[in-house]
């Protein structure tokens, strides 16, 4: 069992440690916790700590992602178990201050050691290390993962989530002339009123109002990451990333030689298995690009369930394809009838003199409600007003 | 009582929990608290609250949520047409118009109001608005209602509150807070198995074991909506009015009645027969 520091004051002291614990690991926890926690064991047979750890977990976890890491934490605390770093003299637990970029040192990969040490100045008894518990287990695969989530570092991705939340905003902000009902409105629903007063004798007891309801336009983007667009590839699946984060109908895809759906993977709350997810995803990332192909495979596929009368299409791609130009032409044209309006981003078209020359972008012309230049994060945000008017 | 106690006596309405289920259950009987349940559609979390109120022998009031939830519809309504015939016929006063003849209750103060404590299944919470929500914290802290021309209704006795979720949008930290926590996933090959054992008493052993097996297959291949439990027990249900003893005999009837368990087009098409052949070879 677990090895008691001197300076443990019993059961209450280990449970405020345990709870304290839990909160460095992510959870969300008042202090209420604890004796809420004291209270549980009460109910169950507390020496045994199989019975132990299954009420503290539904006591103590509030969502899926909590209930998945609990037991490891709790081996961690209790048992000294789990991947912690060599904790030799005390896993005694200290309530630290607010720390709550919790996984950052494993995340930049600097020495989480040196992390915990600041925490525990003056210590001296050699207890800095693995003081807290905490586990370290996920920083080898972290590493490995590194190559997107280096295309995706934090202020280019702030960047290009606000561009992408103006851009959503520009197209999204449209509302219907017809007003529908709500629970509050400008408008008074007179035939709601009558039909409700009807039941009261014919007094307008109950007033119901309508409103003009928003009606959001859905954005769809596909995004290149094929071997030419490399370059752009950091920026596009940021401002992709702020699509998705900024709006919970948005939907999105990456395509090289083949098409895949990344709107699960980009939505996860945990940026770092996000990344994780899209590198695995993006499995021939900076090869070769099938523009039609992929395109058509959408319109085969998702299209049918993605696009409707309220869908903006966002292409993000240079337009150099390596697939007949006629098929991306009937691929656009399938997915214009289907949806509102069909954009075209074009890193390229940033360049002075540059005309749509290429095959493929040529007989995509015609099917494109705009074609318009995006290179940079600033130009992504400086397109808000040509969206405004889609 | 202990959790395996409880265990016992849900297993023996014919619900089979696992260990850390009927603890979560076991604390919120013990500590008077919500539980939530959260975990993919068709896993049971729903006939946990029939269970447990078979097991408590008392009510179980339920509460489906739904968007655009109401308090007409969850709490109360006033009967206004029987106010109203009242006052023709006979001239009612206020006050005997606004008593308890003339209320209507609806799920949450009619299970407050209970003399015996009731479970209460407050089913997919993530449906109703979040304005609900918040109205739903009140109660559940409280166990009070307050009714402006009656007064405040007390709970007599606090029903045991279930809520289940899908996951349909994020519920709010303080909702989480207040409830205990169960994640109820699919069950293992051996929970299922004892979960048709217990629902289709009269099914050959050999059957039952390879319908489990297929089933825990197909959950691993990449489908839309992986079969739940129901899914599996109506297959089950379907091969033993078909007859068939044995998977791998009638592959064209097991083929057919997969429609028992692949609810979308694209599942279909995601387990044709070669997939289907595999599968069932590994369990045959």
């Amino acid at each position: 069992m677990t090895r008691f520091p001197s300076r443990a004051q019993g059961v209450a002291d280990r449970m405020a440690g345990f709870v304290a614990h839990l909160r460095m690991n992510g959870l969300k926890l008042g202090p209420g916790e604890t004796a809420e926690a004291l209270a549980a064991l009460g109910a169950v047979e507390a020496t045994d700590p199989g019975a132990a750890r299954l009420a503290l977990r539904a006591l103590l976890v509030p969502d899926a992602e909590g209930w998945r890491k609990f037991d490891d934490l709790f081996g961690a605390y209790w048992f000294n178990a789990g991947k912690q770093r060599a904790a030799t003299s005390s896993a005694h637990v200290r309530v630290q201050s607010a720390r709550p970029t919790l996984w950052r040192p494993h995340l930049d990969g600097e020495d989480g050691a040196e992390a915990a040490g600041e925490t525990t100045p003056g210590d001296g008894d050699g207890a800095a290390e693995g003081v807290d518990g905490r586990l370290i287990a996920t920083r080898t695969e972290n590493l490995r993962k590194r190559d997107l989530r280096e295309l995706m570092d934090e202020d280019s991705l702030r960047a290009a989530e606000r561009a992408a939340r103006d851009l959503a905003r520009a197209i999204r902000d449209q509302r219907s002339r017809r007003r529908k009902r709500a629970l509050r409105g400008p408008a008074l629903d007179l035939r709601r009123i009558q039909r409700a007063s009807l039941a009261r004798g014919g007094e307008p007891i109950d007033l119901f109002r309508k409103a003009r309801p928003d009606r959001p336009m859905r954005i769809v983007a596909l995004c290149d990451v094929s071997g030419s667009m490399t370059v752009y590839a950091r920026v596009f699946l940021a401002f992709v990333k702020g699509l998705i984060d900024v709006d919970t109908k948005a939907d999105a895809y990456l395509f090289h030689t083949r098409l895949i759906r990344i709107t699960a993977a980009l939505r996860d709350h945990d940026s770092l298995r996000a990344a994780g997810r899209l590198s695995l995803m993006a499995e021939g990332f900076g090869g070769g690009t099938d523009i039609g192909g992929a395109l058509n495979a959408f319109a085969d596929t998702y299209a049918a369930q993605a696009l409707n009368g309220r869908t903006v299409v966002i292409v993000l791609s240079d337009g150099y394809c390596t697939g007949a130009p006629k098929a991306l032409a009937g691929a656009l044209a399938r997915i214009k009838r289907k949806a509102r309006r069909v954009v075209w981003l074009n890193p390229l078209l940033g360049w002075r003199d540059y005309a749509p020359v290429a095959a493929g972008m040529s007989a995509a012309m015609p099917y494109l409600d705009a074609h318009l230049p995006a290179n940079t994060i600033e130009a992504l945000a400086a397109l808000e007003p040509q969206f405004a008017k889609l | 009582m202990s959790h395996l106690a409880l265990r016992e006596r849900l297993a023996r309405v014919g619900y089979v929990a696992d260990e850390s289920l009927a603890m979560a259950l076991h604390l919120a009987l013990a500590l008077g608290r919500p539980l939530l349940l959260e975990g993919p559609a068709g896993v049971g979390k729903t006939e946990i609250a029939k269970a447990l109120a078979e097991v408590q022998e008392t009510r179980l009031i339920r509460l489906q949520c739904y968007e655009g939830l109401d308090t007409s519809h969850a709490i109360y309504e006033w009967n206004y047409q029987r106010q109203l015939l009242a006052i023709r016929a006979e001239g009612a006063s206020e006050e005997a118009l606004f008593s308890d003849k003339y209320l209507l209750k609806r799920p949450l103060l009619e299970a407050i109001s209970q003399d015996v404590a009731p479970v209460l299944l407050i089913d997919e919470i993530d449906r109703a608005d979040e304005e609900f929500e918040a109205y739903l914290l009140e109660i559940l802290s409280e166990f009070q209602i307050s009714i402006p021309e009656l007064g405040t209704v007390k709970a007599k006795a606090r029903p045991v509150v279930v809520l289940t979720a899908n996951g349909t949008r994020d519920l709010s930290d303080a909702l989480r807070r207040r409830c205990l926590y169960s994640y109820v996933d699919y069950p293992d090959r051996e929970t299922e198995l004892a979960i048709l054992r217990k629902r289709a008493p009269g099914l050959e052993p050999q059957l039952a074991a390879q319908i489990v097996g297929v089933v825990q297959g197909l959950r691993r291949e990449d489908l839309e909506k992986k079969p739940g439990i129901a899914e599996m027990l109506d297959w089950a249900a379907a091969l033993a009015g078909l007859g068939i003893n044995d998977l791998a005999d009638d592959r064209g009837a097991v083929q057919a009645t997969l429609v028992c368990l692949l609810k979308t087009a694209a599942d279909r098409d995601a387990a044709p027969v070669e997939v289907m052949d595999r599968i069932i070879g590994k369990v045959a």
